[in-house]
């Protein structure tokens, strides 16, 4: 075959409906960060709730859903990259919001070491390892008395008075101290989830992200073909590590009080965020979007509840992984065939240049 | 956290002679033999059917309940509770497996990890709403103080009987592996449950038996869990942490090596306890960790996979 005929094959992953899905979404980011005009504080707190859970989300299912790594020790990275940016406020004086950046890099430090010892770990066991090693995070941080030891603390009526930016945000909308820091919370939230969706996207179509594919259905295939399972698996790992901790430091910009208890939560950091990918469909760049839409309406919904809304929850994940475990946007997309983030390869054949030959052998 | 067994309280630590250690080290033994009980079950499990049951410690709380409402409504002793709730468990554990679980075993590790992960949170809040999170003890009479002296230390009689059960579990696990045709048919199934269902062995109820001999296991533990200790609906995740530990110490697929791992996790516990209360149970993570660096199959490793 010619090279000229070669030309006239192209590789792509873009659809028609993702061409269209990026202009609505480019409208969608427009909007959402204009949002602070005219919506309520209230809202603006929601939507922050919404963002930053959809964030872990992302995280987790980066780790589980591509890498096949089930973690249900995340909220390991929450809570050190919660109480880095503590420390780094209360210990080092610095920026709340510059301090989410030093909560980033302390979960990344925090999983080259849990990286080594989990790692050594099967499948399953790898699951109860990451928990093992959030609880000890956990025990150690509650031994650190200068920010509270077990009980926990406050950021500095100071430092939360004049994060970067608040000032400005107050004047330029007209609104008071508290309402501006949360408008600033939450568009740092919302930079947080373009880039870790933007991030996830380009991972995926990309060489590495073929290799993750492949490792993921058939590690010893993948590896016969010159794929780095171990170094692929642990770069994914500390990748979601960060995300996971910059979301933890933000999260706790926002709550300016923190405990061990919270902060290492379980239920809080681990748990929710299962049942938003479950829910929505592991594997998806599009279900942990979907996954946190119905978190957020059954919590509205069933808020008076108490205990009976987390066990509701805990068996609608049960029946979507037994009998549409590709969640619900895996149920839309296999009737439908749209997909808004794709990631498989099409091979596009330009008009007229039907190869003249059959077959893959010609 | 509140210490873990009851045993601890007695026990002066101030004097730092030989002596105290010792108990220190014979109190963490016995402490072992609790958390292999909560170990046994989870290995059984797993070394059958390959399945990691991440709501193995709330079963465990499950059934403390359940031994508790039949102590106070039916004013039955303790130890008869126990007997009762046997079966009982077993047939919750039978249906779970045939009903829930079977449906996902397979190559793919995240179905069964995500369902009794949910299961785990369900089980809590049920707790929860049944029961408030109000912490709960099973009374067992004058035998919770009882103690014997064994040399130059005195050893609590519950302790003591706590151990002497995780042996009796584990030598009886062990005559049902080799010794029946049950046990023949549970390591035919971990070989190879293909072959083993041309030969006339139905996979999917062989694990729904295994499920159900763990949840008799389980249903021990929780009655020692329960007398020796306060228990609440959020007990259990911290007890499936102690038994996966003590799991990985002893070494995959080694009953034998379950034990010894049980008792690696309780006596770095007392020990941690009695250098600070604090740290105990820092102490039995760290010991975890440690095996895991120098052995990272554990010490008495057994099964290939």
């Amino acid at each position: 075959m010619s090279v000229d005929a070669l030309s006239s094959f192209r590789v792509t992953t873009g659809t028609r409906a993702s061409g269209a899905f990026a202009l609505v979404a480019a409208a969608l980011i427009v909007i959402a960060f204009a949002a602070p005009l005219f919506v309520s504080r209230s809202v603006i707190q929601n939507l922050f709730f919404i963002l930053t859970m959809l964030a872990l989300a992302q995280n987790w299912n980066l780790l589980a859903g591509y890498a096949g790594l089930v973690s249900v020790g995340q909220q390991a990275f929450v809570g050190i990259g919660a109480y880095a940016m503590f420390g780094a406020v209360i210990l080092g004086g610095m920026d709340p919001v510059a301090a989410i950046a030093v909560g980033g890099v302390a979960a990344v430090l925090l999983a080259i070491p849990t990286a080594f010892f989990v790692f050594r770990l099967y499948g399953a066991y790898f699951a109860i390892g990451t928990w093992v090693i959030a609880e000890v995070a956990r025990l150690v941080v509650a031994q650190w008395k200068s920010l509270g030891g077990g009980t926990g603390t406050s950021l500095p009526r100071d430092a939360t008075r004049s994060i970067w930016g608040q000032e400005a945000v107050a004047a330029l909308f007209g609104v008071r101290g508290p309402h501006a820091a949360d408008i600033v919370s939450y568009w740092l939230a919302l930079v947080l989830v373009i880039a870790t969706i933007g991030f996830i996207y380009r991972l995926l179509r990309s060489r590495q992200g073929l290799g993750l594919a492949a490792v993921r259905d058939n590690q010893d295939a993948a590896r016969s073909v010159g794929v780095d399972a171990l170094r692929l698996k642990t770069l994914v790992y500390l990748a979601a590590a960060f995300g996971t901790g910059l979301v933890g430091a933000l999260i706790y910009v926002q709550k300016a009080r923190i405990s061990p208890d919270a902060a290492f939560s379980v239920v809080d950091w681990t748990a929710y965020v299962i049942f938003i990918v479950v829910i929505g469909g592991i594997g998806t760049i599009e279900g942990p979007i979907v996954g946190i839409i119905v978190l957020f309406l059954l919590q509205n919904a069933l808020s008076d509840y108490g205990s009976w809304y987390l066990l509701l929850l805990g068996l609608i994940g049960i029946a979507v992984m037994l009998f549409a475990p590709r969640g619900l946007w895996g149920f839309f997309t296999d009737r439908t065939g749209i997909e808004l983030f794709p990631v498989r390869r099409n091979l596009i054949v330009a008009p007229g240049a039907t190869p003249d030959k059959g077959g893959p052998h010609g | 956290m509140p210490p873990i067994s009851g045993c601890m309280r007695d026990a002066p630590w101030p004097e730092d002679d030989g002596m105290s250690w010792l108990d220190t080290v014979v109190q963490g033994v016995l402490l072992g033999g609790l958390y292999a009980l909560f170990a046994a079950g989870l290995s059984l499990v797993f070394g059958i059917m390959r399945l990691v049951n991440l709501a193995h410690g709330d079963l465990i709380v499950l059934a403390a309940y359940l031994i508790l409402v039949l102590v106070t409504a039916l004013g039955l002793n303790p130890f008869v509770a126990a007997l009762v709730a046997m079966p009982i468990m077993f047939a919750a554990g039978w249906a779970l497996q045939r009903l829930v679980l079977n449906r996902t075993l397979g190559d793919d590790i995240l179905p069964p990890l995500l369902v009794t992960f949910g299961l785990s949170i369900v089980i809590q809040n049920a707790l929860l709403e049944g029961f408030s999170a109000d912490s709960r003890r099973i009374y067992a009479g004058g035998i919770e103080t009882a103690s014997l002296a064994i040399g130059p230390v005195n050893v609590g009689v519950m302790p003591l009987l706590t151990l002497a059960s995780a042996v009796l579990a584990i030598v009886a696990l062990n005559q049902l592996f080799y010794r029946t045709s049950l046990g023949r048919a549970f390591r035919a199934t971990s070989d190879d449950p293909v072959t083993a269902g041309l030969m006339g062995i139905r996979p999917n109820r062989i694990f729904a038996q295994a499920t159900g001999v763990a949840m008799v296991v389980v249903t021990i533990a929780a009655l020692y869990l329960g007398t020796r200790a306060n228990f609440d609906p959020a007990t259990g995740p911290s007890r499936l942490i102690y038994a996966f530990e003590a799991v990985i110490i002893g070494g995959l697929g080694s009953l034998w090596g379950t034990l010894a791992g049980g008792i690696i996790i309780g006596v770095a516990q007392t020990v941690g306890a009695a250098v600070n209360p604090e740290w105990q149970i820092l102490a039995g993570h760290v010991a975890f960790l440690a095996v895991l660096l120098a052995r990272p199959r554990g010490l008495f490793p057994r099964a290939v996979d």
